[in-house]
């Protein structure tokens, strides 16, 4: 028996194929996703590990705060000789050398004078001490270390991109104004051609010490003694260390150092899936239809197999093998394809700006199984249906003409509306909460999309005719008899009709879902940006959210024609056990470039109060930490450093997109406290130009002069890339869908062979007939929208509810939806193409006595 | 009338008469509820003798196929038992009739049913592999080679004419040795030469084998190869002849279809 369903998809390989290709793209982007994360992984480990080659233990400050702009704390050069002089170590060497942090952020810059700064990714600027190689992560592969004031070495990469040479001169930027350095060396970091698209600058300790105006070192490496453990030496090194220096194993640093990476790299991977799933849920929804469909037409092979003394068990057996073989096939192919799609993936993260590093391709077991398995299990269950169909083949079927499945009451409609009502329930349950960023929300949002779409799945043989009929109408009033024809053709088989368009409807419900949200955070976010800058010119940094040196911003405000400007700094500091990020701004002006909306105190009264001591807080970091104005609490600077602050102001600016921080201090008090000021902000009014600003900042390249409108803009442009993102990874599912339509037009078509003969017969032209196909490929398309689309602003609509307390506002994406409606037209085109030439093809007099 | 009753009057019969293959007693097939029903049997008893080839002749709705169906465990009667090799198989279980299928009966098809992806030799055989037996090499050979297939046995359907085919289902039916091979309108989907070399071998299953057969036909040519043919008209036996020619079986029909 199994044979016989072996061979049975063996006779029919199109048909296999084609109901394999539904689940292949969920399968590929599964494959795909673990291959492109477990790459970047595997090239970060290379780049973390070789940091720590040939060390035994790593000495370095102890972090306070997370994603300080000024960097992490140094270790001072005293503790170097102190550790030197154990007589356990072996060697130890200090360096400027952070991964992690913006710390060592130093531009290069490019022949044409600008900043090579691609898509936002880090620029590094390390010391190392070339005379103990064997701490130094980085090897030349060509010159000389940098020695002296004026000699730099940089990455392999930027010297090839940028056709640079030794010997050649280039500029460079960190905390100061631009200065020229003699390229003494090129090199590599560690073994991966690149660090992503970073930059790196080398220069010797204390040149990097004076451009990053740092003290000390990030780090301090050093090797045992032979013979003594690295447990013993780091326990040895921690009874000489001040408590705010941490010795680790060089494992446990690398590991450290990864921990940012490596929870970048899952939420990558768990967004990946999330896409593959989406694919391999469409996917199910078209092997459902298509193995349906087939059973519905082998009724007769089916009913002899029982006569010849089949059990229902052996049928069931049948065709559970036949979707595992589909299913094994699919995911065999799926994962090939996968490997091709992690090429995709990490260029579609290459156009996004988000350049990874590379190593060669990991193609880890795990992959291989996961994936194996999510397709062969997809393929099991979206199969078992119609196995069970399959077994309630009557024998007698054997031998009557034209016989049908016996249609048992059907329970899709009020199972559909069940579970649409539970949907319902459980989005509202998301939504009207009142906190949709709780996990529980967030899940019970997802469950709900997820039931939601079943149920309408469910439900939607019972709209097909009434729907059909909507959609039809151009097809009927303008396709002629062809058109006619379609239109019936397309509600025959209502069932069938709805799981096809079903498969649409997923896809384009997500993606108008995606659009509406897109669409209306847009708005907000500009909006909010609006209420918060009014300046002529904003000047921030060339990524557009690192902090820019205070030099600069100083060096702007001095431009003539200014009337008024300010600077706005920013860093994170700690208060009780939490992170906060801190703004410092001039009290004198600020006001008028960036408006506060106060909760407590004014601009006159407020303002005038922060001196060295006052602070403004915002609403929600108030309440969270109950201080009134009055209040006195404690801040922490990252260095550690406390400042004992009274609350003289609160204020809440927009909660969509917030500029400024928790906690706003003076610019005074700012500098006085925190190390190595940088600036989030510098808002010009008054009448120059951008080239004066340009002139201005010239020194400067880590600056980017936008006017208030291009500011906004380009503050939100991730929301386009991120919506265009979820466009390009949600047409894989739309294209599964797309083969679904394909699989039942060839089925149909084969199915009414006997019928196209008659209808040809009697003079329906070759033309009439791929026509006939088409218009009911487009109508099934359009039940696909008119579907979906409703249930993606549906839920848009009530997510927006959700969040509209931070200020999100419904907005209605009519290009969009106009652009989808016509894509799913497109989709029923394109679809109906090879059907549409199989049927305007078929012989009339054999497609007659076809049986 | 309960089953348990229609029992007890048939058992007998079968102990004492051994040359029964299978028998039926008031058959009523009703298909449909109220008023809008309609009776495509209206009490039909008879017995199929053991070793002979049964014809069953009738106009078109006339309840033959229906009667065919019901002898075969196909369908279910209204009312009215099935004794086939001496088990009751109207209330069978679907396990039960399984069971049966594989043992005792063997069907040849009007539109031949084979299946298009196995080879004439995987279809003859076919049989035996779903009940998961070996196939004996020497028997199989021997129908093919009976059946004139032995050069086709690697064929596949499609490439078989509409005669061959049909012996492939012949061989099929054979192959199990069932008690009773069930043929409905076996000649109905041929030209006359290949209903001919059909006919002929199912005839020779019959005399060599003795195999149990029991025919539904239109075609007077094919009845006049039965042992004994009756015709059915409006749901009941109108006619019960033994042996005759095609003519003989013709006049018989037409008297019976101008009733």
């Amino acid at each position: 028996m199994i044979r016989v369903s072996l061979k049975g998809l063996a006779a029919r390989p199109i048909r296999a194929v084609l109901t394999a290709l539904a689940i292949v793209l969920g399968v590929a982007m599964v494959s795909g996703s673990f291959v492109v994360t477990d790459t970047i992984t595997k090239a970060f480990d290379t780049i973390f590990t070789s940091s720590y080659a040939h060390t035994d233990a790593v000495v370095s400050k102890k972090s306070l705060v997370d994603y300080s702009n000024s960097g992490n704390g140094t270790v001072p050069q005293s503790l170097l000789v102190k550790i030197q002089r154990l007589p356990e170590v072996g060697a130890a060497a200090g360096s400027i050398i952070d991964l992690n942090n913006d710390t060592t952020n130093t531009k290069l810059i490019d022949r044409d004078g600008n900043a090579i700064d691609a898509n936002g990714n880090p620029t590094f600027g390390f010391g190392v001490d070339p005379s103990r190689p064997r701490f130094n992560p980085l090897h030349l592969v060509a010159g000389t270390w940098a020695h002296g004031r004026h000699e730099v070495v940089i990455d392999s990469n930027t010297a090839k991109k940028h056709h640079f040479a030794v010997g050649d001169f280039i500029d460079a930027a960190a905390k100061g104004p631009k200065e020229r350095f003699q390229i003494s060396g090129i090199a590599k970091y560690g073994d991966v051609d690149t660090l992503g698209g970073a930059t790196i600058a080398v220069f010797t300790i204390p040149t990097a010490q004076g451009l990053l105006e740092l003290k000390g070192f990030t780090a301090i490496s050093v090797a045992a003694k032979p013979g003594v453990s690295q447990d013993r030496l780091v326990r040895e090194i921690q009874s000489v260390v001040p408590g705010d220096v941490q010795v680790k194993t060089a494992d446990e640093q690398a590991k450290a150092d990864k921990k940012n990476v490596d929870t970048f790299l899952s939420f990558i991977r768990g967004f990946l899936l999330g896409f593959g799933g989406i694919a391999l849920f469409v996917g199910a929804f078209v092997i459902f239809n298509t193995l349906s469909i087939t059973i519905a037409q082998r009724t007769r092979e089916l009913a002899t197999l029982r006569t010849l003394g089949a059990s229902r068990r052996q049928v069931l057996r049948s065709v559970i093998v036949e979707s595992l073989a589909i299913g094994v096939l699919a995911s065999l192919i799926g994962i090939a394809a996968g490997i091709g799609l992690a090429r995709g993936l990490t260029a579609l993260f290459d156009v996004m700006g988000l350049s990874l590093p590379q190593s060669s391709p990991v193609y880890a077991t795990r992959t291989f199984v996961v994936a194996l398995l999510l397709g062969v299990l997809v393929t099991l269950f979206a199969g078992l249906w119609p196995a069970v169909r399959a077994t309630r083949v009557p024998p007698i079927a054997a031998v009557r003409e034209g016989a049908v499945l016996e249609r048992r009451k059907r329970l899709g409609p009020i199972a559909g509306a069940v579970l649409f009502g539970i949907a319902t329930a459980l989005i509202a349950y998301a939504t009207l909460g009142g906190n949709l960023g709780a996990g529980k929300s967030l899940l019970a949002l997802a469950a709900g999309t997820l039931i939601g779409l079943l149920g309408v799945a469910g439900f939607a043989p019972a709209l097909v005719s009434g729907l059909a009929k909507l959609v039809g109408f151009p097809a009927r009033s303008l396709g002629g008899p062809a058109g006619q024809l379609a239109s019936s053709n397309a509600v025959r088989n209502p069932a069938r009709t709805a799981s096809t368009a079903a498969a649409l409807m997923i896809g384009l419900a997500l993606v108008s879902f995606v659009a509406v949200l897109g669409k209306g955070l847009h708005g907000s976010v500009d909006r909010a940006l609006h209420e918060q800058v009014s300046a002529d010119w904003v000047i921030s940094s060339k990524n557009g959210w690192s902090a820019f040196t205070a030099a600069a911003g100083a060096a702007a405000e001095k431009t003539p024609g200014i009337t008024r400007s300010t600077s706005i700094r920013s860093d994170r500091g700690r208060v009780k056990n939490a992170n906060a990020t801190v703004n410092g701004v001039d009290p004198t002006t600020v006001s008028g470039l960036y408006n506060f909306t106060w909760k407590q105190g004014s601009s006159n009264t407020s303002l005038a109060k922060l001196g060295e001591s006052g602070a403004l807080v915002k609403r929600s970091f108030a309440n969270e930490h109950d201080l009134h104005l009055g209040d006195a609490f404690t801040l922490r600077t990252p260095a550690g450093k406390p400042m004992h602050l009274n609350v003289v102001g609160v204020f809440q600016p927009p909660r969509l997109y917030e500029l400024l921080g928790g906690i706003v201090i003076s610019q005074q008090a700012f500098d006085h406290n925190f190390a190595r000021p940088g600036n989030q902000l510098t808002l010009i009014d008054g009448n120059v130009s951008r080239s004066q600003l340009e002139r201005s900042l010239a020194s400067f390249p880590d600056t980017k002069i936008e006017t208030e409108a291009e500011y906004v803009t380009s503050q939100s442009s991730w929301i386009s890339t991120m919506t265009n993102l979820l466009y390009v990874l949600l047409a894989l599912s739309v294209v599964v869908s797309l083969f679904g339509m394909v699989n039942t037009l060839v089925l149909s078509v084969f199915e009414r062979t006997r019928e196209l003969g008659m209808l040809r017969a009697v003079g329906l032209s070759r033309r009439q007939t791929r026509r006939m196909v088409r218009h009911e490929s487009v109508i099934t398309a359009l039940i696909g929208a008119a579907l979906g689309l409703p249930l993606g602003i549906l839920l848009a609509a009530s997510v927006t509810h959700a969040i509209g307390k931070y200020g999100v506002a419904f907005s209605f994406p009519v290009v969009s939806i106009v652009a989808f409606t016509v894509t799913a037209i497109l989709a029923g085109i394109l679809a109906a193409v090879a059907p549409a030439r199989r049927a305007s093809r078929l012989d009339v007099l054999s497609a007659l006595q076809y049986e | 009338m309960s089953t348990t009753a229609i029992a007890a009057e048939v058992l007998p019969e079968v102990s004492a008469e051994p040359l029964v293959a299978a028998s039926a007693t008031n058959l009523v097939r009703r298909y449909g509820e109220g008023a809008t029903s309609v009776e495509a049997l209206r009490g039909v008893s008879l017995d199929v003798a053991d070793g002979k080839l049964t014809a069953i002749m009738g106009p078109s709705g006339s309840g033959k196929s229906t009667l065919m169906h019901i002898l075969a465990g196909l369908d279910r009667p209204t009312s009215g038992s099935v004794l086939l090799d001496g088990v009751e198989i109207t209330n069978l279980p679907d396990k039960k009739l399984t069971m049966l299928r594989r043992d005792k009966i063997g069907f040849v098809f009007q539109f031949f049913n084979l299946l298009p992806m196995l080879t004439a030799e995987e279809n003859v055989v076919l049989p035996l592999m779903i009940a998961g037996r070996k196939p004996d090499r020497e028997w199989v050979d021997d129908l093919l080679e009976t059946f004139g297939l032995t050069d086709r046995r690697s064929h596949k359907p499609a490439q078989l004419s509409g005669g061959q085919q049909q012996r492939v289902a012949l061989a099929r039916a054979l192959v199990t040795k069932p008690k009773v091979i069930f043929a409905d309108e076996p000649t109905g989907n041929l030209d006359s030469a290949s209903s001919g070399e059909v006919l002929e071998l199912l005839r020779h299953s019959v005399d060599e084998l003795g195999q149990t057969t029991v025919m539904v036909t239109h075609d007077p040519r094919a009845a006049a190869m039965a042992d004994r043919i009756l015709f059915i008209a409006d749901g009941l036996i109108v006619k019960d002849i033994s042996e005759s020619t095609a003519v003989e079986v013709l006049a018989a029909m037409q008297e019976v279809t101008g009733r």
